[in-house]
């Protein structure tokens, strides 16, 4: 490059020509938005585009992964024989538990056979890492490192340790984009265990706290109920917990209760999750021929 | 358009996707909120200052690059960023004449319209972030635009 090359660079820009770019490029931004949002016609080419992006996601976000593997790998002895005893009692613990479980699932297939409904438990599971970007301050939204070549699906439920975690909005062929049970947007149908009550668990834009804002001043639920998923609208396995009830603001003024809760899954701070997948083919039970004009059958129950 | 001037393509896009990267690297929460549009300062420096200047095609490529990766509506920060580089290379030759100070204030004029419209799209989308810290990153970007000019100055005339 020599200094007293001519410039060919136009000194005063703008008229027509950048006028008519600027409603050209647009018109096209419309157009993408609107064939994005209103049609989701785009969905073939985002997957494509985050199979793109997700190279330089990763790049960003390697660094710190060696940084944590380092320091793992530097952990002191007296840290890692602590987790060791620790992880020792856990499993001690889990397998008595095991033990339970397997008779119990036995005859809880039993039952349901005899009630010709399907057990809708989780039958697989992939562990998926959580790729540690910032997507949006203002939204729970992660990126993990499993997409559609590992067999992902767009709505599937994703549960880690201690409950559910969330589910996949966006599936591409290396990532997948997983909604948080606390973003504002979600909303998971829940049950409070002690009870049975049915409602709907809202986020709430934090990640320590989840609304409840439809249950009824009468209802029973008292700070500390266990909520486990209800499993309707098929998008999560059924009974596994959700989170714990803190605190119930009862103002007579209002028709409803405003309760919050807490998620029990460790959403800031897991760095994988489970993706699962389970059987959410609905069999209704079928209704017995007269149906009783006094009781109303098991069935109705889900209907609320 | 400016064949044989400082910057090639290569380095505009490196530039562009170190702007990117900075977007999604994770930080602490506190400071997350803060964190400047780093695409949004990258391409008013380039439209501004830069000793080569390009369009709003680099804008669009941008944006759209920035909403494939943060994973929003496809077009929304590119709708954003062609709007504010119009203005900014209709004023080029004013704002390229202010004092750092005055400079800033534009710029933090620029970086409010696009959030604003940001702001706007996802209210249409039905997405609305009501939450009042998302204009937080307006003044922080601002703030910044001092120091990541002159970075880019330096970079730039680096051969």
């Amino acid at each position: 490059m020599t200094p007293h090359e001519p410039d060919a660079r136009p000194l005063l820009l703008g008229g027509p020509a950048l006028g008519l770019r600027l409603i050209v490029l647009a018109i096209l931004s419309l157009g993408l938005m609107v064939a994005d949002h209103r049609q989701h016609r785009l969905a073939v080419i985002r997957d494509w585009l985050s199979a793109v992006v997700y190279p330089v996601q990763w790049v960003v976000q390697a660094p710190l992964g060696v940084w944590d593997s380092a320091r793992d790998s530097l952990a002191s002895r007296a840290r890692i024989e602590a987790d060791n005893v620790r992880l020792k009692a856990d499993n001690f613990v889990l397998r008595l538990k095991q033990m339970r479980y397997e008779t119990l699932e036995q005859e809880n297939q039993r039952l349901r056979a005899a009630r010709a409904s399907t057990s809708r438990v989780v039958q697989r599971t992939l562990v998926a890492e959580i790729v540690r970007v910032d997507l949006d301050p203002f939204r729970q939204r992660v990126l993990v490192n499993k997409g559609s070549l590992a067999g992902v699906f767009r709505g599937q439920a994703a549960l880690d340790a201690n409950g559910i975690f969330g589910q996949v909005t966006r599936v591409g062929p290396l990532s997948a984009e997983v909604i948080l049970i606390s973003d504002p947007e979600h909303a998971i149908p829940v049950q409070v265990n002690r009870t049975g009550a049915r409602t709907i668990a809202l986020g709430t834009g934090r990640s320590g706290q989840l609304s409840l804002p439809y249950l009824p001043q009468n209802s029973d639920v008292v700070a500390g109920d266990l909520l486990v998923s209800s499993g309707l609208g098929g998008v999560y396995p059924p009974g596994y917990p959700v989170g714990k009830i803190t605190s119930v603001g009862r103002d007579p003024s209002q028709p409803l209760l405003s309760v919050a809760a807490e998620p029990l899954a460790a959403l800031d701070r897991d760095p994988e999750i489970l993706l699962v997948w389970f059987d959410n083919t609905v069999v209704e039970p079928v209704p017995a021929a007269p149906p009783p004009a006094d009781a109303p059958p098991a069935a109705a129950a889900g209907g609320d | 358009m400016a064949r044989g001037t400082g910057l090639g393509w290569p380095r505009i896009i490196a530039m562009t996707v170190v702007a990117l990267a900075a977007t999604v690297l994770p930080l602490p929460e506190w400071l997350e909120i803060l964190r400047p549009d780093f695409v949004a300062l990258t391409v008013l420096w380039f439209c501004l200052l830069s000793p080569r200047m390009t369009g709003l095609f680099h804008a669009w490529g941008a944006g759209l690059a920035l909403d494939a990766f943060r994973g929003v509506l496809l077009g929304q920060h590119a709708m954003a960023l062609i709007v504010i580089t119009y203005v900014a290379t209709k004023l080029r030759l004013q704002i390229r004449a202010f004092p750092p100070l005055q400079q800033t204030a534009v710029i933090l004029a620029l970086l409010w319209l696009n959030e604003f419209l940001l702001f706007w799209i996802d209210g249409v989308s039905g997405h609305p972030i009501t939450d009042w810290r998302r204009w937080l990153a307006v003044p922080a970007g601002a703030a910044c635009w001092p120091l990541i000019s002159s970075l880019y100055a330096r970079f730039a005339a680096r051969r």
